[in-house]
């Protein structure tokens, strides 16, 4: 049986070495000690449940981690996510989140978005089925950046 | 391996599969969320769009009459289709999920009497079902006082009558049942589960809607008052399906849908409801779908329903033993008896990223809950990815399905 076939389209734009490199080996993964905030970002429709745990002390966040599961994107989605904002403050969190949420729903040109690595998911804006996926993890940070939203259910995109 | 089909012939009918998608042939592996509509049926909408379409009953013009005609004539095709007889009637609605509705409602909701189910009544749905064969019984359960009980499969996800016979009492007033699970393939033994559960005195409803293309239960020989099924899942059009079952018990439901075309005469603060089938069947039906399902329902005789099952029976076969010689790969209900669907998860390897990458190879399959959510924690295996059959659909294919989910794993591990 040949699966060896040239890389298509998906294996360049989407899954990138560097994505996959994360879904394989996500970095902070696992739990807090003693989480300050934290939500829940579920996805019923295809079973994507991850929960964000936050310690944040004066307006930094000092210390992040995830757990759960979900698919490659999802997980290399929220795993980078927690590269990008651990000890930078929540409102620089607030703001990459922004961008990066512009960048995958086509408002920003990824090259004007000022996304370090995580340019590597901006290939997931030509799927468009895909997008909740690589956003699970974002909306869990923002509602547990904002606990009057932010509850425990509440993060669906 | 069991292609008894003119394959070419049976391609060339579905225009829409000679498309590429991404570079690669269409694999259209997703029958058991709608099939493809071939030509016959194309045709036969069109021939009553472009040349009978009028509203039906009692228009006196020569067009009305015609639509009517045509309509009965459909009612009268997929009865013959189904094995129903002069105990039967057969009631048009929008699919699988509206007559589901209208039974669970029917027998649930009080009209001018008490409702058929009552308090402390027992209502029996199988642990298999999708979400259509299920949610409208929790309501009915709550609106009527009665008790939902659930016939849970084994971890296999196989159903047993002994299984059955213990959830059985005579104060069993329903019993709900699939012919085939969409999102694992398991086909149930219907025929002696629903026998059980009538000779306890339970209404019996069947979901049939994942078998009509291949394998139509045959009314005539089973124990059944209610039995649903849609037209875009048997190679017709979407928005029309039926309920059929015994008149005895179709005049026992409350219409769901009250208005036009169901009653017998109406005054401003009372009406009479017409006699089955127009009683069910309120308002303007949808005309040229119950003819384009009438002309799926000659398609697939035609084709043949026996060399049909064979086809799809033998692919998913192939389908499973290929798959599950994949590392890490579980075919769910992997010895199901004859049936369209395989579905299966794979360790490490979440089924959306699967499906992403076999629809950049032109293979179309459905990825997710399958609306069983219950059954997939049940079974303990969260989302899956179901491929299923129809007559156009080849070996071939299946090979590239199997190539495909390999090398998914390959990028993906």
């Amino acid at each position: 049986m040949n699966t060896t076939a040239p890389p298509s389209l998906a294996e360049s734009e989407l899954y990138q070495d560097l994505v996959v490199e994360h879904k394989r080996a996500p970095r902070h993964f696992g739990h807090l000690v003693a989480p300050t905030h934290q939500a829940r970002g579920h996805n019923p429709q295809c079973g994507d449940d991850l929960q964000v745990e936050l310690d944040i002390t004066d307006g930094r966040l000092r210390d992040i981690a995830f757990h759960g599961q979900g698919c490659a994107i999802c997980i290399a989605s929220t795993s980078m996510m927690t590269e990008a904002v651990i000890g930078h403050d929540v409102d620089e969190a607030r703001a990459l989140q922004q961008r990066f949420r512009g960048v995958l729903t086509g408002q920003l040109e990824p090259e004007a978005a000022d996304l370090g690595k995580l340019v590597s998911l901006a290939g997931v804006r030509r799927y468009p089925s895909r997008i909740k996926c690589a956003l699970l993890g974002w909306h869990a940070l923002m509602h547990a950046l904002t606990p009057e939203i932010g509850a425990d259910e509440g993060a669906t995109p | 391996m069991g292609d008894r089909l003119p394959r070419a012939a049976a391609a060339d009918a579905f225009p829409v599969l000679a498309q590429r998608v991404h570079g690669a042939p269409l694999a259209y592996l997703d029958n058991a969320a709608t099939t493809q509509v071939p030509l016959p049926v194309l045709a036969a909408m069109r021939r009553f769009e472009e040349h009978d379409r009028a509203n039906i009953h009692r228009g006196v013009h020569t067009l009305s009459q015609r639509a009517t005609d045509a309509f009965e004539q459909s009612r009268a095709v997929l009865k013959r289709f189904v094995g129903a007889d002069a105990s039967h009637e057969l009631v048009f609605g929008s699919g699988t999920t509206e007559a589901l509705n209208l039974v669970a409602h029917g027998l649930s909701a009080a009209g001018n009497g008490a409702a058929v189910i009552r308090p402390g009544d027992e209502i029996i749905v199988s642990g298999l079902e999708h979400h259509a064969n299920l949610l409208p019984w929790q309501a009915a359960a709550r609106r009527s006082g009665a008790r939902l009980r659930i016939l849970l499969p084994d971890a296999q996800g196989h159903l047993h009558r002994r299984d059955l016979k213990a959830l059985l009492n005579p104060r069993t007033r329903v019993f709900a049942l699939t012919a085939c699970a969409n999102a694992t393939g398991e086909r149930p033994p219907f025929e002696a589960l629903l026998a059980l559960a009538a000779d306890a005195g339970a209404l019996t409803v069947l979901d049939a809607a994942q078998v009509a293309c291949h394998a139509v239960p045959d009314l005539s020989a089973l124990d059944c008052d209610f039995m649903a099924f849609s037209g875009h899942k048997m190679y017709g059009p979407m928005g029309i399906g039926a309920l059929v079952g015994r008149r005895a018990a179709l005049e026992r439901l409350l219409p769901l849908r009250l208005g036009g075309d169901m009653v017998e005469w109406v005054g401003y603060t009372e009406a009479a409801y017409a006699a089955l089938p127009s009683r069910l069947e309120g308002g303007t039906p949808n005309v040229g779908g119950a003819v384009g399902m009438a002309a799926a329902a000659d398609f697939i005789d035609q084709a043949g329903r026996d060399a049909i099952d064979a086809h799809v029976a033998a692919l998913r076969a192939h389908a499973a033993a290929g798959l599950t010689a994949l590392d890490g790969v579980t075919v769910l209900s992997p010895g199901a008896a004859p049936s369209a669907i395989v579905s299966f998860v794979a360790a490490g390897v979440h089924t959306h990223d699967i499906g992403t990458l076999l629809d950049e190879r032109g293979i179309a399959v459905r990825t997710g809950h399958h609306c069983a959510q219950p059954l997939l924690e049940r079974l303990g295996c969260g989302p899956t990815t179901r491929a299923s059959f129809a007559l156009y659909n080849t070996h071939d294919e299946v090979d590239r399905l199997v190539a495909g989910v390999a090398h998914a794993l390959d990028v993906l591990r």
